[in-house]
């Protein structure tokens, strides 16, 4: 089914809508996400990607005064509503902060974190073969291979970051929710960034919030722009990028306003 | 007046007042070493009190006050910090914790002679506890309460939202997150917390007056049911209650308790500094 024109649906989302309080974030979005492809979400601050993204792992549940109203669907499943194992979903949805936020203890320990507490190693030694496929995986493996002891915290910010996706790799997700995972990051760890999620695409189903537009561009194959709090226009990145069918997508990737 | 000399004046001004905020301390303290040191010797720390109190040591009321604060702190600590917990992880601003909060500030405001007649009510007469360590201990737990949740409170705030969010991402539970992450990390703070709440229960008098304090006794005790000595009752009755005790017995007495306050107190702030330190976030 995943050969390269035929694309297999991974999360479905049906006109969703979303309020804090009186005000909404999202309107009626409707988007069908593809798996094994990295979809990006473009669209000026505050008109509701972030939101969106936070949906899908349900890690909006942590805010308050929230109403969700739609539809989302994750392999089929509704992710949405009280009955959904909420930690099931976040170990198959997993998601990249846009600062890097590794735990205050050693390498080792940040992605030995998720196998622990969910029980997936059953001994030392699969536990550690787990945390060094999870960093080579993640591209950090080389540079943090003496010093895994070492605490997580004295790594660069783009380690930081890579560390945080070999965390997540180390739970075995399906999805990587990444919310500006570059943002905090100068351009060569950005750049060290993007080629890991081009290698790591063919396995993940991979959706990326990103502020810039190359970046996009660069990475991403699907490309969904929002404003307001609604989806403006989604297709292929390239054609996006080229031919937008809409006033207000070319006005905002061609820098006119955002 | 010329806007340099009235900054040079006002500098002066409030250097003084932080002056007139140290000098207390310093003039308590000298008072008490230069009076009490002289009555300190191993006899006087190792060995009860004799003759009417007038001579001897004060042994059984060290132990019954570091007896009184340990029960204290370990009936106050798990409960105190099971409410932030509870507060702060858990329940979101609603009536119920807004109740605890209101609950929490006027229990800080009560008089701690107040305490004493509550605990003399509730747990020597009512629950028959008598007057006992029990008694005396739990009702310095209610009294220090407030300190240890207010302390825990903060702890856990100063863990960043940023590793909660990490761990639930990963799919841990909001209990996972609290153990593995959240309680680790401020740990240190709690403990801060604890310290000065012991500090607190070491130096108060009216608490333990109508609950456990023994005016004398001859031996230790033997369980949580008997009386004790305790540090700042027998300071208050060697002071007004027994005519021709020596004034170095006073103030070695004083010397004592306030030595054992400020040592939790110095205790405390030497951890505090060290998480600062250590912390890297």
């Amino acid at each position: 089914m995943n050969s390269n024109n035929v694309l297999t649906t991974e999360i479905s989302v049906k006109s969703l809508d979303i309020h804090y309080g009186d005000f909404q974030a999202l309107n009626n979005v409707s988007i069908e996400i593809p798996k094994n492809r990295i979809t990006a979400l473009i669209g000026p601050s505050g008109c509701g990607k972030s939101t969106f993204l936070r949906t899908l792992n349900r890690m909006n549940d942590l805010i308050k005064n929230v109403r969700i109203g739609g539809e989302v669907l994750f392999e089929g499943k509704s992710v949405l509503g009280p009955e959904v194992d909420v930690v099931e979903l976040r170990k198959r949805i997993g998601m990249v902060f846009q600062k890097p936020n590794p735990f205050p203890m050693s390498i080792f320990n940040n992605v030995a974190y998720g196998p622990r507490i969910h029980r997936l190693a059953a001994s030392r030694s699969e536990l550690e073969e787990t945390v060094e496929r999870s960093l080579r995986a993640a591209a950090l493996w080389e540079e943090v291979r003496d010093k895994l002891k070492q605490s997580a915290l004295a790594l660069s910010g783009g380690q930081q970051q890579r560390l945080c996706i070999a965390r997540l790799l180390a739970v075995k997700p399906d999805v990587l929710l990444m919310d500006e995972p570059c943002s905090a990051l100068d351009p060569i760890a950005t750049l060290r960034i993007e080629e890991l999620m081009q290698s790591l695409k063919d396995r993940y189903t991979i959706i990326i919030v990103t502020h810039n537009m190359q970046q996009a561009a660069r990475v991403s194959n699907l490309t969904a722009f929002f404003l307001n709090g609604e989806i403006i226009e989604h297709g292929a990145t390239d054609v996006i990028f080229t031919k937008p069918r809409i006033k207000q997508t070319e006005d905002y990737i061609t820098g006119r306003f955002g | 007046m010329d806007p340099r000399k009235s900054e040079k004046i006002a500098f002066f001004i409030l250097r003084f007042c932080g002056l007139i905020v140290v000098l207390p301390l310093v003039m308590i303290l000298v008072f008490l070493i230069v009076k009490g040191l002289p009555g300190i010797s191993l006899e006087f720390l190792m060995h009860g009190p004799k003759m009417g109190l007038r001579e001897g040591g004060i042994f059984p009321a060290i132990v019954g006050t570091v007896l009184l604060v340990a029960l204290a702190i370990i009936i106050a600590l798990p409960l105190g910090l099971a409410c932030a917990i509870y507060m702060n992880e858990y329940a979101r601003d609603n009536w119920f914790t807004r109740l605890i909060r209101l609950s929490i500030v006027n229990l800080a405001g009560v008089p701690s002679v107040v305490f004493g007649l509550f605990g003399l009510g509730l747990f020597v007469i009512f629950l028959k506890f008598g007057a006992s360590v029990l008694s005396g201990a739990i009702t310095l737990a209610f009294l220090i309460l407030p300190v240890v949740i207010t302390a825990s409170e903060e702890a856990l705030l100063s863990v960043p939202q940023s590793f909660r969010e990490a761990a639930l991402a990963l799919g841990s539970t909001r209990l996972q997150t609290i153990k593995t992450i959240v309680l680790p990390n401020a740990l240190p703070g709690v403990l801060t917390g604890a310290i000065l709440g012991i500090s607190r229960a070491a130096g108060e008098t009216a608490p333990i007056l109508f609950t456990v304090a023994a005016f004398y006794l001859p031996h230790l005790p033997r369980s949580v049911f008997d009386q004790v000595m305790a540090l700042p009752y027998h300071l208050y009755i060697i002071s007004t209650q027994v005519p021709g005790v020596p004034e170095e017995v006073k103030y070695g007495t004083a010397l004592v308790l306030v030595v054992l306050v400020f040592s939790l107190n110095l205790a405390a702030i030497i951890v505090r500094n060290r998480i600062r330190k250590r912390r890297a976030w």
